[in-house]
């Protein structure tokens, strides 16, 4: 198979563009759909301060990557959650990105410990609390990323989720109805109250395999392994079915997601805007301060429930 | 050719030469989760690997 582009040989089908690029190809067309997504989304300009969250896996890797590649100005942030054996094995992929390919582009990467705040590692801390892993570690990484962001005055905060991540959620919303859910669903989160830092996600264009295969052409050392508490967990079985549905029609994915984008932003102009909701619902936490729905943020609703455990 | 696969790690022996698209149909897998890489370079599904090659199918599905 040849380079739709240019006449080299083709490292990767793309079937939803009915197209196949050389390596160099690949990574000029993954650029620049980032790129039409942080303009055509408003997400930032080169003068913000962007805080990448980073896990060692290819996803937020290449976001960190392409992100200096483009010239923004990015720093990182990983999050240790102590789990044996997988935590230090995805940290040491984020140090040595940060070491060889960040650093020297001036972007810094932060660390924070999970059991140095709570005193135990995600795993027992769930267990402590008799809470799912995945739901713990959600809670206190959506809680750090935020506190990061704020404290240290960065504008944005950038994940590197997907479009697979982005329409297997839907999906999930969508069979469940929670609709509720489906207002955050956007790319681009607005800072809507004082103690939220806008939330982006650049890479919502991008399919798995097209961000796996920029991350083997451009030699980003990332961890191929999964998170050993991910085993079972519903959004890789909905993952499977929209690739099962891709398989036999080419942009499921991409109608799937884009569409509702597309409805969701048609109908900006009758429903209250997210903003306007967060306005009316978020108070700051009686704790901590960050916003919350209730008196105390789930996030210092959790330690407390910790503390009181290992009592 | 020799095979590594993960999501669990194993190796599995097939008989080559073989299109990557025959690869991913008689191991029963969707070609939009995983790559194949041979050495550090992607192959495509219309190449085919040879006898005596050692490839990597790598999945590309994380659990979001």
């Amino acid at each position: 198979m040849r380079c739709r582009k240019c006449p080299k040989r083709a490292v990767l089908g793309l079937t939803r563009h009915n197209t196949a690029f050389c390596g160099d190809c690949l990574t000029d067309f993954v650029r620049t759909q980032v790129q039409r997504a942080i303009k055509a989304q408003r997400m930032f300009s080169p003068e913000d301060r962007i805080l990448v969250a980073v896990s060692g896996g290819k996803d937020s890797l290449t976001l960190w990557e392409i992100l200096l590649k483009l010239g923004y100005r990015v720093d990182a942030l990983y999050v240790d959650l102590g789990i044996p054996g997988y935590s230090s094995r995805s940290k040491e992929k984020v140090e040595q990105f940060a070491k060889v390919v960040a650093e020297p582009c001036g972007s810094q990467l932060t660390i924070h410990t999970v059991e140095e705040d709570a005193g135990a590692g995600i795993k027992e801390l769930a267990n402590m609390i008799k809470r799912p892993t995945c739901s713990a570690c959600g809670t206190i990484k959506r809680y750090q990323f935020n506190r990061v962001a704020w404290q240290n005055h960065y504008q944005v905060m950038a994940t590197g989720h997907n479009l697979d991540d982005e329409a297997a959620r839907l999906l999930g919303n969508v069979l469940q109805w929670q609709e509720e859910y489906l207002q955050k669903q956007s790319p681009n989160l607005p800072a809507s109250v004082e103690g939220f830092a806008k939330k982006v996600k650049p890479l919502y264009r991008m399919t798995e395999r097209e961000i796996a295969a920029y991350a083997v052409v451009n030699r980003i050392d990332y961890l191929v392994e999964e998170c050993p508490m991910a085993k079972g967990a519903k959004m890789l079985v909905y993952k499977d079915a929209l690739n099962r549905l891709e398989a036999e029609s080419p942009g499921t994915k991409q109608r799937f997601y884009w569409g509702f984008l597309d409805r969701q932003e048609k109908s900006s102009s009758v429903a209250p805007s997210m903003s306007e909701i967060d306005q009316t619902t978020l108070q700051p936490c009686t704790v901590c301060s960050q916003p919350t729905t209730a008196g105390t943020c789930s996030f210092c609703r959790m330690m407390a429930r910790a503390k009181t455990a290992v009592k | 050719m020799k095979v590594h696969l993960s999501h669990p790690t194993r190796d599995v022996v097939l008989q080559g030469p073989k299109r990557v698209a025959d690869i991913f149909k008689e191991l029963d897998l969707i070609p939009e989760a995983f790559l194949i890489i041979r050495g550090q370079d992607l192959m495509t599904e219309d190449e085919t690997v040879a006898d005596g090659d050692s490839i990597e199918i790598r999945p590309v599905i994380s659990g979001g």
